[in-house]
């Protein structure tokens, strides 16, 4: 429940974009990094090129731009730990589940085991989610 | 009920094509802006559209489409268009807006 005693509401970022190419990926992790201040029930979807914000091993030394997926790495630490895949994007890529990094968050219920964040999804699940929002952000 | 969003061209971008492929049954589509041009007749994204009607609406703002130079006889049939009154209509009756950037 919320501390501050305001009403929690359901909040997905849609995230549908390639990072580097366009500002969307960076603005919004920015977006939900200072939404996680509100302490909303936020879950994220990776859907189309979006998937590719995820991809392990990015380096962006050679276009001197700031690499900024370690960031994603921060969002369990913000109890941002609900993070949707969507699997036929992935598979039309040629990615797997392994090719994406591997964000995990601690529970703090069960000894802050440490927990993988990131759920593969199919169109059905994705579309069931969406339906449960109260505020979709598209990116 | 949610109302989708698209404003870019299905030739520009996917997002008609996965704004159809996540809308479920109930749900009101809306094209506007560059979204229109998915709207007319004898595109390659004509059958993804009429099937997509099987189970949820689907309108365009006529503003955005006449304003393309495109004629209401070659818009698809099924799609209704409303003003920018009509848009705003929409919005209220939804329990979500989900725009395909």
């Amino acid at each position: 429940m919320e501390e501050g005693g305001g009403v929690t509401k359901k909040f997905l970022y849609v995230n549908r974009r390639a990072p580097y190419g366009s500002i969307y990926a960076l603005e919004s992790l920015e977006v939900v990094l200072i939404g996680a201040a509100f302490e909303q029930d936020v879950s994220l979807a990776f859907i189309d090129d979006g998937v590719y914000q995820l991809k392990k091993g990015q380096a962006t030394d050679g276009i001197g731009m700031k690499n900024f997926s370690p960031t994603y790495n921060a969002l369990g630490d913000y109890d941002i730990n609900k993070i949707y895949v969507d699997k036929d994007s992935l598979e039309q890529r040629g990615l797997t589940l392994d090719d994406l990094m591997n964000l995990t968050w601690e529970d703090e219920n069960e000894n802050y085991a440490e927990k993988p964040s990131i759920s593969l999804v199919n169109s059905e699940e994705l579309a069931a989610l969406m339906e449960q929002q109260d505020v979709v952000l598209s990116f | 009920m949610t109302l989708h969003t698209v404003n870019k061209s299905p030739f520009e971008t996917n997002s008609l094509e996965t704004c159809l492929r996540l809308v479920r049954s109930g749900h009101n589509v809306l094209l506007f802006e560059d979204g229109v041009y998915g709207a007319s007749k004898g595109t390659r994204f004509e059958n993804m559209l009429t099937e997509a009607m099987q189970n949820c609406k689907v309108y365009i703002l006529l503003p955005d489409f006449e304003a393309r130079g495109m004629q209401t006889d070659s818009l698809i049939s099924g799609i209704e268009t409303v003003d920018y009154t009509g848009f705003v209509d929409l919005v209220t009756a939804s329990e979500r807006v989900q725009s395909w950037l």
